[in-house]
């Protein structure tokens, strides 16, 4: 492998009497690179479309620009799977940033998938109650003007939309398919800053309570600013330790397998406390992404004042791609520092698991339920990552896949269960659900039931896999822990269904809103997927089984 | 390839069930007879795999084994031996009496939107647990057994939280909050349970690294697989927690007085005479062949456990106000009965308890199903709200002597001889514990002879004056369990012979042999 690109480019500055004309042009492997540059592409073209299409005509440019894009996107991906860069030919691209490997890949379908799903859900324009003539969707009818202002309702009544969602979707799954495909620190860095901006305006833009989107997304920007801010402060520590920015070359440095030490780092290089606080900065960065115990505390108020359709897609597409980052660190970065991390992390996951299967417990709105929901769930998926094993990596891309789509699908769902003041999210209003819509309060039992992981569904098969991994990478008490709070956990996703099914409609109870055939779309291969993952899940296992190899 | 017999048994009540669900609201009439139909379907091939079945053959027979999921190593894999096949007999013997008997149980109140569709849903759910509570039975792969074992509980927890007796004291708020407290304490205690069993099968896949119930006691019993005492200990903790909880054992016993109470009859028998089976099913399937140490290790204990499981429920049972709260506490005390006789580890002991859970099933069905038609008229569960019955309806309170003296174990009857079975394959090994174990028996006639007595005896009260007697359904239902009763209780060598063999199996995976009779062992 080719030293980093960074340290080659620092060496050409030091020989600098060479003529210009010696400088390397930059070998990119545009073909390897093809799922991101066609999302950032569409991305570009979405915000063209925003300044020169006429507004009536924004929506469908956008919608389509989007779906084309993602499906041309994902069948990049399909087709470089299929030439074989998931495993024979996994290697690195683009001098050194992006790992072209069988993790990358199918975590790239996994988050294209989601997104495409995630795109169904924001062009949803059905449910809300049309505005002065006009279709809405579940975003604000102008971002910029202040909540209950003149301004706003003017643009409510000029029937505008933020049609900038689409783009911003794009850019944001764009970072997302860089995140656990970078191979390099900064890579990583830029990777982050590139989905999570998208994402904290996204969450600002929700057409009802306003104010509470605002401030979720708020939260969001200042913690998530926070996390950057400590992943950036452990990037350079790492590169002081190592001298390197690139994957490889730190692990070599842990490893003590390097052998052309530069002199001008000589004085920090190898100091292991540079290592270990570094390390554990980025750590931190990735872990308040995946919304992991202590790091969690955003994901209540933002998955819950964020608009639905995009608390659906982050909940989703987000822990795939800080998982997947946080896989790559682990095992191709600091794989010889695992006695000092694996402890720290046993520690996180069983805190995460138990803080937030306990903690969802008391919940009375059922997104903050499912914001503490997804926080049990990363903690069951901490357990796979400790495994350090072969079977750990599958096991995660596994339930990362089955559990976006869920999760989506199960956002979906509360989309459609409304009343006057827009969704009806408090626990209350759901009483009785199954009396009076049985087949969308059934759909959304199949998804509670999979998050609880019973038999039969995809959650059943996810948990499993990840624990067995665990106990067969000796954290036997960790599958007991994780035993333990899937008990705590399956007692509030029950609890909702004993309000669907067993309690009385309340007679100014929400009505259940008929979605247009994208929502249907979403929440039909949610139950779809769940279903087939729970019963027949070989060929999936074997697929995340092949594409769980880090290349190094 | 033959035909998958034991498949089409757990598949055809699944079609039926989603068959059922499918029928349109307004012809809920054919939903039933959709179900009943269905259910006699299975009973027919049940009793065709009881044909096929030949008890001197080989320990599992009729099996089937199919990849399923390479990756956990699972596979699809069926067999029964004579222990199942008793059972599966019964499940499928006892569901169109089931069906029959809850006719009118789900028939729609007014509330709800036109899809709405309690009827379908009701006996789809019915269909969905027989064909559950039959592949649970016949898996010989110990994953594909606990997946079962676990998704059987959600249809089970929608019959005991979404359909209740009509009638209730304290009005139908009240009921229809009793009634979800019961489904959530059903479905805790049996999750709980079961998540703990789901440590122990990863365990278990650590350990083994397959699941085939075959495999691994054959790789024990020739020692190739060798697990630590430590391990196969917590090991079968793990399994028998999650049996015991099912099973009910004291003292994880709780949730089932209050599923029964709750539930309608026929769902009270589908939890007690058929779902409840697979925990004591399961103990001795799985816990004594794969874990024979453990089992030996753990047998003081459970005997105990079981020994307070038989006093405590009989004692329970005496003090018992409500009819079916009175039938749970008897289950739990014959329960105890069963475990002593699985754990006594004698040919009797389980031989007779697995004759037990037979009779047990057909005899609480009797009982439960006619003391359900009896609330039904009266509209109350409390024992005191009747007497004098007998002179009204005659024909209901001698259906319900007879259940009432099967469940006391009445020689002569069914139960009689797999609970003297019981208490002599225990006496032989632990003449302490069977001694004690006697007096449940005692407590028993107490309990069933003073239900009889205050409800069916004495002056008849103002409100059960017009009574009517039990209707042509309902001597279908009534009538076939009590011929049977009889005819088992008199003659009970089929079941025996079937069930025979396999316990001899099961015995000498464990390496116990009978104790010599002691008149032998003084010579």
């Amino acid at each position: 492998m080719s030293a980093s690109a960074v340290h080659s480019l620092w060496t050409t500055a030091a020989t600098a009497a060479d003529p210009i004309s010696k400088i390397p042009a930059p070998k990119i492997e545009y073909g390897q690179l093809s799922p991101t540059l066609i999302v950032v592409g569409a991305a570009i073209v979405g915000v063209l479309i925003e300044a020169f299409v006429p507004r009536k005509s924004r929506y469908y440019a956008q919608v389509f620009v989007s779906a084309v894009a993602l499906c041309a996107a994902f069948a990049a991906v399909v087709g470089l799977a299929a030439d074989g860069y998931g495993t024979t030919k996994a290697h690195i691209a683009a001098m050194g940033a992006i790992a072209v490997d069988g993790p990358s890949l199918f975590l790239q379908g996994t988050i294209l998938l989601a997104g495409l799903v995630g795109l169904f859900t924001f062009a949803e324009r059905r449910l809300d109650p049309e505005a002065h003539g006009n279709r809405v969707d579940s975003f604000a009818a102008q971002a910029a003007s202040v909540p209950g202002s003149d301004s706003e309702k003017a643009a409510v009544k000029a029937g505008f939309t933020t049609t900038e969602v689409f783009p911003l979707l794009l850019f944001a799954i764009a970072g997302m398919l860089v995140f656990p495909s970078a191979n390099d620190l900064l890579t990583l860095f830029v990777a982050l800053e590139v989905f999570s901006l998208p994402l904290y305006l996204l969450c600002a833009l929700a057409r009802r309570k306003r104010l509470m989107s605002q401030e979720a997304a708020v939260k969001y920007f200042l913690l998530g600013a926070f996390a950057s801010a400590f992943t950036l402060f452990g990037i350079a520590l790492l590169y002081g330790y190592a001298g390197s920015v690139s994957y490889a070359t730190i692990a070599q440095v842990v490893d003590g397998s390097i052998t052309n030490v530069d002199p001008a780092l000589a004085n920090t290089m190898g100091n292991d406390a540079l290592l270990l606080v570094g390390g554990a900065m980025i750590v931190m960065g990735l872990l308040f992404k995946v919304g992991a115990v202590p790091f969690h505390m955003w994901t209540p108020d933002v998955y819950q004042g964020a608009p639905t359709p995009v608390t659906g897609f982050m909940a989703a597409a987000t822990k795939v791609a800080a998982f997947g980052a946080l896989l790559r660190l682990l095992y191709v970065v600091l794989p010889g520092l695992r006695w000092d991390w694996r402890p720290v992390m046993w520690a996180v996951a069983i805190v995460t698991m138990l803080g937030g299967a306990i903690v969802a417990i008391t919940q009375t709105d059922i997104k903050r339920l499912l914001a503490y929901s997804s926080i049990a769930h990363a903690g069951f998926i901490l357990a796979g990552v400790i495994a350090t094993s072969k079977d750990g990596v599958s096991s995660v891309l596994f339930y990362l896949g089955a559990y976006s789509f869920v999760t989506i699908g199960a956002f979906a769902v509360v989309t459609l269960v409304r009343d006057a003041g827009g969704e009806a999210t408090h626990l209350s209003k759901w009483a009785g659900l199954g009396r009076r819509s049985p087949l969308v309060a059934a759909v959304f039992a199949v998804f509670l039931l999979a998050f609880a992981g019973i038999p039969l569904t995809s959650g059943f098969a996810g948990k499993f896999a990840v624990f067995k991994a665990a106990a067969e990478g000796g954290a036997a008490p960790l599958v007991v822990v994780g035993v333990i709070s899937s008990a705590v956990a399956a007692f509030f996703y029950i609890r909702v269904i004993v309000l669907m099914f067993f309690s009385e409609p309340r007679p100014e109870g929400p009505t259940v809103a008929v979605p247009s055939p994208l929502t249907m779309a979403a929440i039909g291969l949610g139950v779809v997927v769940t279903l087939v993952l729970g019963v027949a899940p070989q060929y999936f296992l074997d697929l995340a089984n092949q594409a769980s190899v880090f290349v190094r | 390839m033959s035909f998958p017999l034991l498949t089409a048994t757990a598949v055809l009540p699944a079609v039926g069930a989603i068959a059922t669900a499918a029928v349109p609201a307004a012809r809920r009439t054919a939903a039933k007879w959709l179900a009943l139909i269905v259910s006699l379907a299975t009973l027919a091939l049940a009793i065709t795999i009881l044909v096929r079945f030949d008890p001197d053959g080989g320990r599992y027979q009729l099996t089937e084994s199919h990849a399923w999921i390479a990756d956990f190593g699972v596979r699809y894999e069926l067999g029964v031996d004579g222990i199942a096949v008793a059972l599966i007999a019964l499940t499928a013997l006892l569901m169109p009496f089931i069906i029959l008997a809850g006719w009118h149980d789900a028939d729609p109140l007014e509330t709800g939107s036109k899809r709405w569709r309690p009827t379908q849903g009701f006996f789809a759910l019915i269909l969905g647990v027989e064909a559950m509570v039959i592949i649970s039975f016949e898996a010989t792969d110990v994953f594909l057994f606990y997946i079962f074992f676990e998704a059987m509980l959600i249809p089970m927890y929608f019959l005991i939280g979404g359909f209740g007796d009509r009638a209730h004291e304290h009005g139908e708020e009240a009921a229809s909050t009793q009634r979800s407290y019961a489904a959530v304490k059903f479905l805790l205690y049996n999750l709980v349970g079961g998540l703990i069993m789901l440590a122990a099968v990863i365990g278990l896949y650590v350990v083994a690294g397959n699941f085939s119930l075959q495999e691994i006691a054959q790789a024990r019993a020739n020692g190739s697989l060798h697990m630590a005492t430590s391990t196969e200990r917590w090991l079968f903790l793990g399994f028998f927690f999650a049996f015991a909880v099912k099973a009910p054992l004291w003292p994880l016993h709780t949730w089932l007085p209050n599923a029964m109470q709750e539930s309608t009859a026929p769902v009270a028998v589908l939890i007690t005479a058929v779902v409840d089976k697979v925990g004591t099913f399961a103990m001795l399937r799985f816990c004594l062949q794969l874990f024979p140490e453990a089992s030996k290790w753990a047998t003081p204990a459970i005997l105990v456990l079981a020994l307070i499981s038989i006093v405590y429920g009989a004692l329970l049972a005496v003090g018992q106000r409500d009819i079916k709260r009175l039938v749970a506490y008897a289950s739990i005390s014959h329960f105890g009965f069963i475990i002593m006789g699985i754990f006594a580890m004698t040919s009797q002991g389980q031989s007779g308890a697995t004759l037990y859970m037979v009779n047990h099933g057909i005899s609480t069905a009797a009982l439960m199903l006619v003391a359900g038609f009896l609330i039904s008229r009266r509209g109350s569960r409390l024992i005191a709200d009747y007497g004098g019955v007998q002179k009204v309806a005659p024909v209901l309170a001698g259906t319900f002597l007879i259940g009432s003296l099967a469940t006391l174990s009445l020689p002569g009857l069914a139960p009689f001889v797999s609970e003297f079975l019981v208490l002599v394959g225990t006496f032989t090994r632990y003449p302490a514990i069977g001694i004690i174990a006697t007096f449940g028996i005692v407590l028993a006639a107490l309990y069933t002879l003073v239900l009889y007595q205050r409800t069916m005896t004495g002056p008849v009260k103002q409100e059960v004056s017009a009574m009517p007697d039990l209707r042509a359904r309902e001597l279908v239902v009534v009538a076939p369990l009590i011929v049977l009763l009889i005819f088992l209780g008199v003659y009970p060598k089929p079941v025996t012979d079937i069930v025979n063999p396999a316990v001899k199996s099961t015995l000498s995976d464990v390496h116990k042999k009978d104790p010599k009779p002691a008149v032998e062992a003084a010579k």
